[in-house]
């Protein structure tokens, strides 16, 4: 048993959404080089040299690369040998998302659903426990921004329908979505589990690094397939035309209902942002 | 991509007619900052009849909800958000004079219209560089709704502000030409 008090937690949170918000990963500054080299558009090729600039300043003079600063999404992996002391572990998180969001000058966008007034701290933040064995404390923070979570979707597909099916299901998706959730995407793909698993699914795929691919080759294939798939549609960055619609396609799968097919898309912007910290 | 055309608002009809496009604009002059909750408000105010917080007429609305500023910045980051949800209140705000609107995403059949029958203008500014974008704005000031905090409506001071042409006054429509020329099948 370990102990591991709040007040420990408490600016990690904090600390990782400032981060995030700051510091666009290396995987997607590569993925830009590489889509400034490989696309056919010169007007592609500017809006990506853009994003890269963007990226510099907000690193260098500690900005936000984007105004959205999403909702505070949280991975939380438990180990069950931990013993949180000083008081309730997610009152903590949140304070530190709100801590976060208030040094860090980062925009609050959690509102009332109807009356659609801001909370004003950002909270409540989107937690997602995992119990896992250990006495460590895992923390992935992904904020989220809303314009890609709009174009997102979660759909109980006829088992009859396949892989092909759901290959279809996910480019109508991308097509759909056009220039709506800031092209060039990375697209996460949950399929399996119940209606709320397949989401969970494909929001924790958003979380893999650019490049990596599921280990199981089949799903591997599905994901390479999609992804050259949606390039062929031609949206391009910021929709203005090209062959760089998206960075990246993953895919995460479990079993699932002998009646259902559940597939979720979960489209994120070219802001890719997450962070981790292990406590 | 073209050689950027500069300029300054408010927008002339000439200045409006001869945009096409994929036509890269630097903005100049004053903007007006406005989303989703801003224009429900002026929506509400117009079907009561009552006055507008602002002359819209000859403007440019740009759809954004900038993160707070720093100390020394005149506004923190400062990207378009996604415009269709705009739409249902774009064509009034054409018919009282709003001639140009900023954000990102597509438009609706009806807005597209709109814009060719009031010969109004939808720029594109690229979205997700809210911090290059903020260094093009001078100064920003709140004109209503301070309560909405970033969804308030700014008048912003810009230079060189650069957008692009997503729909003319023609009815063309970048995302789709755009889009036609470098689909495979």
């Amino acid at each position: 048993m370990r102990e591991v008090s709040i007040n420990e937690i408490i600016p990690v949170v904090r600390s990782l959404f400032i981060e995030a918000n700051y510091d666009l990963g290396r995987d997607v500054l590569d993925a830009f080089d590489r889509a400034i080299k490989s696309d056919e558009s010169p007007v592609a090729k500017e809006v990506l040299e853009e994003l890269k600039e963007n990226a510099r300043i907000s690193r260098e003079e500690r900005v936000p690369l984007c105004q959205d600063c999403g909702l505070a999404v949280l991975f939380v992996e438990l180990g069950q040998d931990v013993h949180i002391t000083g008081g309730d572990l997610k009152q903590a998180l949140n304070e530190g998302v709100r801590q976060g969001y208030k040094d860090g000058y980062l925009r609050k966008s959690a509102c009332d659903p109807f009356a659609r007034a801001n909370t004003g701290d950002n909270t409540p933040a989107i937690i997602h426990y995992d119990i896992v064995p250990g006495e460590k404390i895992k923390i992935i923070v992904g904020p989220k921004g809303g314009g890609s979570e709009n174009m997102s979707s979660v759909s109980m597909l006829t088992p009859a329908v396949g892989i092909e099916g759901v290959k279809e299901h996910v480019i109508k998706t991308l097509q759909e979505a056009g220039s709506n959730p800031c092209p060039p995407t990375i697209v996460g793909i949950g399929i399996g589990g119940t209606f709320e698993r397949s989401a969970l699914l494909a929001k924790k795929a958003l979380l893999r690094e650019i490049g990596t691919r599921n280990p199981d080759p089949k799903l591997a294939k599905i994901e390479t397939d999609i992804l050259e798939a949606i390039n062929k549609l031609g949206i391009g960055p910021m929709g203005y035309g090209g062959n760089t619609t998206s960075l990246d396609v993953f895919l995460e799968m479990e079993p699932c209902h002998i009646a259902s097919l559940p597939v979720a898309v979960n489209i994120n912007c070219h802001s890719a942002r997450h962070k981790q910290a292990v406590i | 991509m073209s050689v950027p055309i500069r300029l300054t608002t408010p927008l002339s009809e000439k200045d409006l007619e001869r945009l096409k496009i994929g036509d890269k604009v630097l903005l100049n002059g004053v903007i007006y900052t406005g989303r989703d909750a801003a224009h429900k408000r002026l929506f509400d105010l117009i079907q009561q009849g009552k006055e507008l917080p602002l002359d819209i007429r000859g403007q440019v609305i740009y759809y954004v909800g900038p993160a707070p500023a720093k100390p020394g910045q005149a506004i923190g980051s400062a990207g378009p958000t996604t415009s269709y949800r705009m739409d249902a209140f774009s064509p009034k705000l054409m018919e009282l004079g709003l001639r140009g609107m900023i954000g990102k995403g597509n438009r609706s059949k009806e807005v597209v219209a709109a814009m060719k029958k009031y010969k109004a203008v939808y720029f594109g500014a690229t979205g997700g560089a809210g911090a290059l974008i903020a260094k093009s704005i001078k100064k920003a000031e709140i004109v209503a709704y301070e309560d909405l905090g970033p969804e308030a409506i700014r008048r912003l001071e810009v230079e060189d502000f650069p957008v692009v042409v997503i729909n003319d006054t023609k009815g063309n429509d970048l995302y789709e030409e755009g889009a036609k020329k470098y689909r495979k099948e």
